[in-house]
């Protein structure tokens, strides 16, 4: 209804529903105050506020043991950086290898059972996206004892939830027609998929696992700290000793590795798209 | 023409790449770097197959969690988890606007541009995990360093999609404002609050989402909350407890998932 | 020969499409399926192909009914009967060759179309249907880098790689200008002409209807109100199947189309001249 169709009449209950919407307003607005004063009240019960007055001339402190960064320790980070890289491009080849199929069996459009398959497939997509890949390597760590090997599975459990969300996503936005042209030549189903369904979604595919690729690598930076392999390891074991020039090496280390990362996955997207 | 003139063999011409020695050159490169990095994987079978039988504990844990044994722990890690994702983000958000505004090239000079951008792009770079790490040294054990990791994490999220957002708004309101002769506070609350509120505090929403799935996580370096619970479950192979864990990290999840996009869309 | 007998499509909606719809097409025969949106046409030809699954009553093409057929059998019937549709519905990603030789799916096996590895004489008759349609420069193009006109001579080709019994055609002119739309209705009753293929052409423009179809069938609400000559189509029987209104609306949109059309030839005239 455009604003001259409201009847003269009903102006006023139009101002007084206004005014109670405000008054809810500020009301949340309150309600929020509070609960903000109430959780931060919560939190900071065990808080040691010692430690947090502290902190300023712990952080120059900390920074004049951190710097200069320990540069010959460059000669052992190699070895764990060759591992962190693998362990990101290795676990996310996983992660495609199983989100595939998965989104497939979960996009409405191409899964062959909507009753059975299709929840099973989603609830495998969910499950995977509330486990952070720190989580996924804590348990595997835990299972399979430390190693790389949990790490590329850590990896790659956490992939299947993302790129498979965004993979029957993309599926399910598939243009209808062109997909009934492929069904109706007599098509079977793995026709129509590689006919009607793949070149439609391979861009967003390709671009997708590209961008995860570069997630990952991040990820895969800190897998060590919890003993999934990289160069994370080598950062928990240089705390663990407070080599903080060591820790500085290897942050400046993490940070290049990131921009490269970030650098490579934006042009390989801007070449596929 | 006849039929028998007709070429009887195609070629799909390659798409991506067109020269035919880089994509030979791609392929090989790609199944060498293959070879090397499966060549890298070692895997020690003897502790495998030990593995094999935590992990079925692990499984059976997880299909028959125990909440109660270690209630106190978990329900005190919950707490912590759920109360410094909320204060994080009311105090991330009221942070991530000024330094938004001043990372919008069409309302900041160019000094402060540089400055916001430059606390923005720090922010991003570094996992949370590394600045918990960071936290946790200087602020000791607990909540507080998550609460700061996370207010640090949400200045560079929000910061960033704000700034882009400010940009992106109409300028010819701006115009408009600009031209009663309004100043520079009266422009931003005039031309540019009402362009970009709906998309901010659904922002903030899906941050709050965020900082929860990572509040679980931090915990692990010692940053309070659930995730340090989970890590304690597991060194001790508490599998019950610690799928007892998962499954309330799934659960809360899901659910802030699915509430925060329904809110979202009823903001929008 | 293709004859349809009581089809009835009741949507699970409740929505009835089609009412005891019954006719035969011979071989050879364009027929010109007329009739208001919503009317039906588009459910009728998909019926016929099984696109979409018909309530009742079946549909026997050359003695075999397809209404009955599981689904190898079905998709055996499929490859015998070429779509071409409205908007083109290209796979736009794939080349034009690509898109042609997909009208051989339902002959090959999986791996040879996988790996684009089709027989040679498939091959040879693609290349063949190209150059019929005047598209043999196109072939490694990609679809969508083509023009209307062109992404719709590309689906001819695709239906008739298919060595098609039956052709079923919709709405093949709702994307394209009218001097197109002619070319391209043209192009589909001389290639039907030239080897006796039947067709069903299911159509909005009546003109068109009139000028290319040996026969039209008028659907008014999923029901036959009209079978006959297109020299039948009377004014009354037009306000039959499109009502009053309609019809006059539709009469001066025809005209001026005609009008513009006729400029147009002027104005081409005149160009020629002052060349």
């Amino acid at each position: 209804m455009s604003m001259t169709d409201i009847p003269a009449a009903e102006a006023p209950v139009w101002h007084h529903r206004s005014f109670a919407g405000r008054l809810a307003l500020y009301a949340g607005w309150l309600g929020l105050v509070a609960l903000f004063v109430w959780c931060w009240n919560l939190m900071t019960e065990r808080t040691m506020w010692v430690f947090v007055h502290d902190a300023p001339k712990a952080a120059a402190d900390l920074v004049s043991r951190a710097w200069p960064p320990r540069w010959s320790y460059m000669d052992r980070l190699w070895g764990p950086l060759w591992d962190t890289i693998n362990i990101a491009t290795l676990g996310t080849l996983l992660g495609i290898v199983i989100a595939v199929p998965l989104a497939i069996l979960a996009a409405t459009n191409t899964t062959p059972s909507r009753l059975f398959l299709r929840p099973l497939a989603l609830f495998c997509i969910v499950a995977s996206r509330s486990i952070n890949s720190l989580i996924w390597a804590l348990l595997l760590v835990s299972i399979l004892g430390p190693g790389i090997l949990a790490g590329i599975l850590a990896i790659g459990f956490r992939s299947v939830g993302f790129i498979g969300k965004l993979l029957y996503e993309a599926i399910e936005e598939t243009d209808a027609q062109q997909i009934e042209a492929i069904t109706a030549t007599g098509a079977t189903k793995a026709q129509i998929l590689s006919y009607g369904i793949v070149p439609q979604v391979l861009p967003t595919f390709y671009g997708i696992s590209v961008f995860r690729w570069d997630i990952n690598i991040r990820e895969s930076a800190i897998l060590g700290l919890v003993g999934a392999g990289g160069i994370g390891a080598q950062l928990n074991a240089s705390l663990n000793v407070l080599a903080w020039p060591q820790v500085t090496l290897i942050m400046l280390v993490i940070l290049a590795t990131v921009v490269v990362s970030e650098w490579v996955s934006a042009r390989v997207r801007h070449a596929i798209i | 023409m006849t039929a028998a003139d007709y070429p009887t063999r195609w070629k799909r011409p390659p798409q991506l790449i067109k020269s035919r020695f880089w994509s030979y050159a791609l392929a090989i490169g790609a199944i060498v770097y293959l070879v090397l990095a499966v060549g890298t994987v070692e895997v020690n079978w003897q502790r495998v197959m030990i593995g094999m039988e935590r992990g079925q504990r692990f499984v059976a844990g997880f299909l028959q969690p125990d909440f109660t044994t270690r209630w106190r722990d978990i329900s005190q890690g919950l707490i912590e988890s759920l109360t410094m994702t909320l204060t994080s983000t009311v105090v991330g958000v009221l942070i991530s606007i000024p330094i938004g505004i001043g990372a919008a090239r069409n309302l900041a000079p160019a000094w402060v541009y540089a400055i916001c951008r430059g606390i923005i792009a720090v922010s991003r770079a570094l996992q949370e995990i590394i600045v918990a790490i960071f936290f946790v040294a200087l602020f000791g054990f607990g909540a507080f360093a998550g609460f700061l990791t996370l207010t640090f994490a949400t200045i560079g999220f929000i910061g960033k999609l704000l700034a882009e957002d400010i940009e992106d708004i109409d300028e010819s309101q701006a115009e408009a404002i600009r031209a009663t002769g309004a100043s520079w506070l009266q422009l931003v609350n005039y031309a540019v609050q009402p362009q970009v509120m709906p998309r901010l505090i659904g922002l903030s929403l899906y941050r709050l989402d965020i900082n929860f799935r990572e509040s679980a996580v931090i915990g692990i370096v010692g940053a309070g909350g659930i995730g340090g619970t989970l890590n304690t479950a597991l060194n001790r192979y508490e599998y019950d407890s610690a799928g007892a864990i998962l499954i309330i990290i799934i659960a809360i999840v899901m659910l802030s998932e699915y509430s925060s996009s329904h809110l979202r869309r009823w903001v929008q | 020969m293709l004859s349809v007998e009581n089809l009835t499509k009741v949507y699970r909606t409740g929505d009835k499409a089609l009412t005891d719809v019954s006719f035969t097409v011979p071989r050879g025969q364009v027929v010109g399926l007329i009739g208001p949106s919503g009317a039906g046409k588009s459910t009728l030809i998909r019926c016929v192909n099984r696109l979409v699954e018909p309530s009742a009553g079946s549909v026997r093409l050359n003695d075999l009914d397809i209404t009955r057929l599981r689904s190898g059998d079905l998709r055996r019937a499929r490859r015998r009967i070429g779509m071409i549709f409205q908007e083109y519905a290209l796979v736009e990603r794939l080349t034009v060759m690509e898109n042609v030789l997909s009208g051989r799916l339902g002959y090959v096996p999986f791996w040879r179309s996988f790996t684009r590895r089709f027989p040679p004489a498939d091959i040879a008759k693609a290349f063949r249907l190209l150059d019929r349609v005047g598209l043999s420069a196109h072939a490694d193009k990609r679809a969508d880098a083509l023009s209307g006109g062109q992404r719709q001579r590309v689906g001819i080709a695709r239906a008739l790689e298919q060595d098609p019994d039956l052709l079923l055609v919709d709405e093949p002119t709702a994307s394209l200008d009218p001097k197109t739309s002619r070319q391209i209705m043209r192009l589909i009753v001389e290639i039907c002409r030239e080897s006796g293929l039947p067709a069903i052409i299911n159509i909005h423009d009546v003109v068109l209807a009139q000028q290319f179809a040996d026969r039209i069938i008028g659907l008014q609400a999923g029901r036959v109100v009209f079978d006959g000559p297109p020299a039948g189509l009377t004014e009354e029987v037009l306000t039959r199947i499109y009502g009053e209104e309609d019809w006059t609306a539709m009469r001066q949109a025809a005209a001026e189309d005609e009008a513009a059309e006729a400029e147009q030839r002027d104005e081409a005239k005149k160009m020629m001249r002052a060349l």
